[in-house]
């Protein structure tokens, strides 16, 4: 654990012990459960969010993507009758589908990221309202769905399976991102492509691999939250999850220079997001003040975070100048 | 007559070091004081005090005979000081006279306060003729080369009207023509009654234009040379405090069979000329030629950065397909960037994970990495090739020129190098660690690598080569072996006079 992270961890303690106090209710099962269900449903793609900003990219798609597969999935199951493990497949390769366009399109045409998923947030959205002529779409009487209702919003050992899911997920993906070599070549292309490109790496396929990952997660997410809202209205699924990932990657450490940031991190991020939300209702606060609060937490917590930064770079500076003196 | 600035007893102190230390100096009228010193010697910390940038921790500034307790950047510039970095600080989104007049810029319609782009190049016209340049006012600094954004900075002084100059490394990136220029240029504005202060690594431009020199070692004056005192040994005797033992160590064999072969070769910079090269293993064969040339570009294309348009590579008698660096990587043909900020390291990592970045695999086991082996890697490298870090954990960012660049090295010498590319391998390195990066390549080049050395150093090119080949406009105007070094040689060669017949000869 670095100290980036022991400081996010340190922090969510004083916040959550500070609403426990001023809120017994806070630390209630109900509470806590509904929390670790929100964490296991943002965790996941805000994970593959951070993955693109690490190589400084960063992907505002995902919110629309939710609606568009997510119409998708009730349409498979309700009106084509598929069965459920083919279209959870289908879905989860869509989105694999989709990142690795936007991949593609980063790499080889060299267009920016923001607005490659920027016309991405445009369309899938468009495209998604245009399929269900702006209807909301739920599950009504579709055959075979309790198994795939129960993993997606169900609980295991009394506790939430998309929880479940993200301890999964981030387990994997921190082995990928701090193990193997293609981690090690995520964070080298994030901080300079060009050094990575003269050390024989083949960075485009680096940064596509990261979208096709993050795709492949916001597939896997539209499941989990089409079974927890159980329905798909078009038009405002979704809406701003895309903000959600990227404060809680940034929250987490993630730099959005690219190079920076770890599972662990972006896991801290999305927890702090959630406490949050909740100390809002749990306090009475009022909830216009909802964004107002997040917005201002995640600003000092980036400003603390450079500052801290900068006190760190110096230090070392000082130590080799003075090794190199002492030559 | 009282000197035009006088710096008495200047100290600065960061945490922990010691970056001046009772530096006094003037200059006069009329002056060219060459300063000297090694990276890391005070030069560069003196300068930002002088323009205002950081405050000395102790001392006087004397401007003009006044005395400035606080130099700030707005008042070294209002007393008349300006200068011309060798690191660019242009504008290139705006045109050569909006980042020439920058500042000062002409006004019209009174209260309005806007921009008179007429009175503006009216005023840039003739300091642009002056310099010789071959732009106009309204061309974007966007499309300049660097050597004429070298000259827009050097417009800028003159604009100002400064009474002094300080020149940080001016020709760093000039041709030898615009070098010769810049220099004319220095003297004509000595006649003119401005004081100059010229800071370079390039010797031979002291001796040509100084009246003076101080040299700063360890943020001390360690010494002045008068005019007639000024050649080479002295200076260098001065930087780095003993003599300096002769660059050239000869191979201990003959180079083998085999080596880089690259037949007909078209780069994409010059798509009209084809070239041949034949670098041998155990050899170091230098390349010279002027900024320009398509020495870049040709080492680019040997690693695969950029592709050939014709032409065979062969790698000891096999051909080889190099059409990315990894290819190149795959086969043991290294480079060593001309920009190993930008190119050659990942600046914010550490030093193990810089060394590993290419052979990363080889560190893997199931893909997973291996970081016990890894640490083991580039603590070797570390020793072998004495870089000067705390651990292999010490961040790139934070080491001096000379250290970042055996980073690199250690890269590519962790790996299994058959043929390496230098580009300006000692480019902003102080003169001790140039010495052990040669001995690094003579030791490369005796276990049997091929050697290609890219340098506008000329004595760098004449001191360590084995051969040398230089260019001229994408094409290989012509070898030299060792007996017929000569800076004239080279230099004939490099402005495309040599006559290409008894050039190969020579080659051959």
């Amino acid at each position: 654990m670095s100290k980036k992270e022991l400081g996010l961890a340190v922090l969510l303690i004083v916040i959550g012990g500070f609403t426990a106090i001023l809120n017994p209710l806070f630390l209630s099962s109900v509470n806590l459960l509904n929390m670790a269900n929100l964490i296991g449903l943002f965790g996941v793609f805000s994970i593959g969010q951070g993955l693109i900003i690490i190589t400084g990219g960063i992907d505002l798609s995902v919110g629309s993507m939710f609606a568009l597969l997510g119409v998708i999935l009730v349409d498979l199951l309700v009106n084509y009758e598929l069965p459920w493990p083919l279209a959870v497949l289908i879905i989860i390769g869509a989105g694999t589908t989709l990142g690795l366009l936007h991949g593609l399109l980063v790499t080889r045409l060299r267009l920016q990221p923001f607005v490659v998923t920027l016309c991405g947030l445009l369309i899938y959205r468009g495209i998604a309202r245009y399929y269900t002529a702006d209807s909301t779409m739920g599950f009504g009487y579709a055959g075979d769905i309790d198994t795939i209702t129960w993993l997606a919003s169900g609980r295991s050992f009394g506790i939430p399976n998309p929880f479940l899911f993200l301890v999964v997920v981030a387990a994997v993906m921190g082995v990928v991102l701090h193990r193997t070599v293609f981690g090690r070549y995520l964070y080298a292309v994030g901080r300079n492509d060009e050094a990575a490109r003269h050390s024989g790496i083949n960075a485009d396929a680096v940064i596509t691999g990261a979208y096709l990952l993050g795709g492949g997660l916001a597939g896997l997410a539209t499941v989990l939250l089409v079974f927890y809202t159980s329905s798909v209205s078009p038009s405002s699924f979704g809406n701003f999850y895309e903000l959600y990932a990227i404060a809680a990657a940034v929250l987490g450490g993630c730099s959005l220079r690219g190079g920076e940031g770890s599972i662990l991190g972006i896991v801290l991020g999305t927890v702090l997001l959630q406490i949050l939300q909740n100390l809002v209702n749990i306090l009475g606060i009022p909830s216009s003040l909802n964004f107002a609060v997040m917005g201002g937490v995640i600003l000092l917590g980036v400003i603390a975070d450079q500052q801290l930064g900068r006190r760190k770079q110096k230090a070392q500076l000082q130590r080799s100048q003075a090794l190199a003196a002492a030559e | 007559m009282q000197p035009l600035l006088e710096l008495t007893g200047i100290g600065k102190t960061y945490p922990g070091v010691r970056a001046l230390d009772g530096v006094s100096l003037h200059l006069d009228r009329g002056e060219v004081l060459g300063l000297i010193g090694e990276n890391g010697a005070g030069k560069s910390t003196l300068m930002k005090i002088l323009g205002g940038v950081v405050p000395p921790s102790e001392g006087r500034i004397r401007i003009g005979g006044m005395e400035y307790p606080h130099l700030g950047v707005a008042t070294a510039t209002r007393a008349g000081l300006a200068f011309v970095h060798q690191e660019l600080n242009l504008f290139d989104n705006l045109d050569v006279a909006a980042n020439i007049l920058f500042g000062r810029e002409p006004l019209r319609g009174g209260p309005l306060r806007l921009l008179d782009r007429r009175a503006a190049h009216e005023r840039v016209r003739p300091i642009l003729a002056r310099l010789g340049a071959d732009f106009s006012p309204d061309t974007p600094v966007a499309e300049l080369s660097i050597a004429q954004r070298q000259l827009v900075e050097i417009a800028r002084a003159l604009a100002a009207e400064a009474r002094i100059i300080i020149l940080d490394e001016p020709t760093s990136s000039l041709t030898l023509s615009e070098t010769a220029r810049l220099l004319t240029l220095v003297k004509e504005l000595r006649a003119a009654g401005v004081g100059l202060i010229y800071i370079t690594h390039r010797l031979g431009e002291i001796v040509d234009c100084a009246d003076r020199v101080v040299c700063l070692r360890d943020g001390r004056l360690v010494g002045a040379l008068r005019r007639e005192e000024i050649e080479h040994a002295a200076m260098i005797r001065l930087m780095i405090g003993r003599e300096l033992r002769a660059l050239y160590t000869p191979p201990a064999q003959p180079p083998g069979e085999g080596g880089l072969e690259a037949a007909g070769l078209v780069t994409g910079a010059f798509p009209g000329r084809a070239l041949d090269l034949h670098i041998r293993p155990g050899e170091i064969l230098g390349m010279a030629g002027l900024v320009g040339a398509g020495r870049t570009s040709l080492a680019r294309t040997l690693f695969g950065i950029d592709p050939p348009l014709a032409g065979t590579i062969r790698l000891d008698g096999r051909p080889l397909a190099i059409r990315s660096p990894k290819d190149a990587v795959a086969a043991g043909i290294y480079l060593v960037p001309e920009d190993r900020k930008r190119a050659g390291l990942v600046l914010e990592m550490p030093i193990v994970e810089n060394v590993t970045l290419a052979s990363a695999p080889n560190y893997a086991r199931m893909g997973l990495m291996h970081r016990a082996a890894e640490w083991k890697a580039s603590e070797t490298q570390r020793a072998g090739l004495r870089i000067k870090a705390p651990s292999s954990a010490t961040r790139a960012n934070t080491l001096s020129g000379g250290n970042q660049q055996k980073v690199v090295l250690g890269k590519w010498l962790s790996m299994a190098p058959r043929v390496i590319l230098f580009d300006e391998p000692t480019r902003g390195i102080d003169v001790g660690a140039k010495g052990e990066i040669y001995g690094l390549m003579r030791a490369l080049a005796d276990r049997g690598v091929a050697i290609l050395m890219i340098s506008s150093d000329m004595e760098e090119v004449l001191g360590v080569s084995d051969r040398i080949v230089v260019m001229h406009e994408g094409r290989i105007s012509g070898g030299l072996e060792r007996a017929g070094f000569s800076e004239q040689a080279v230099l004939r060669l490099a402005i495309g006079h040599g006559e290409p017949a008894r050039a190969e000869a020579a080659q051959a």
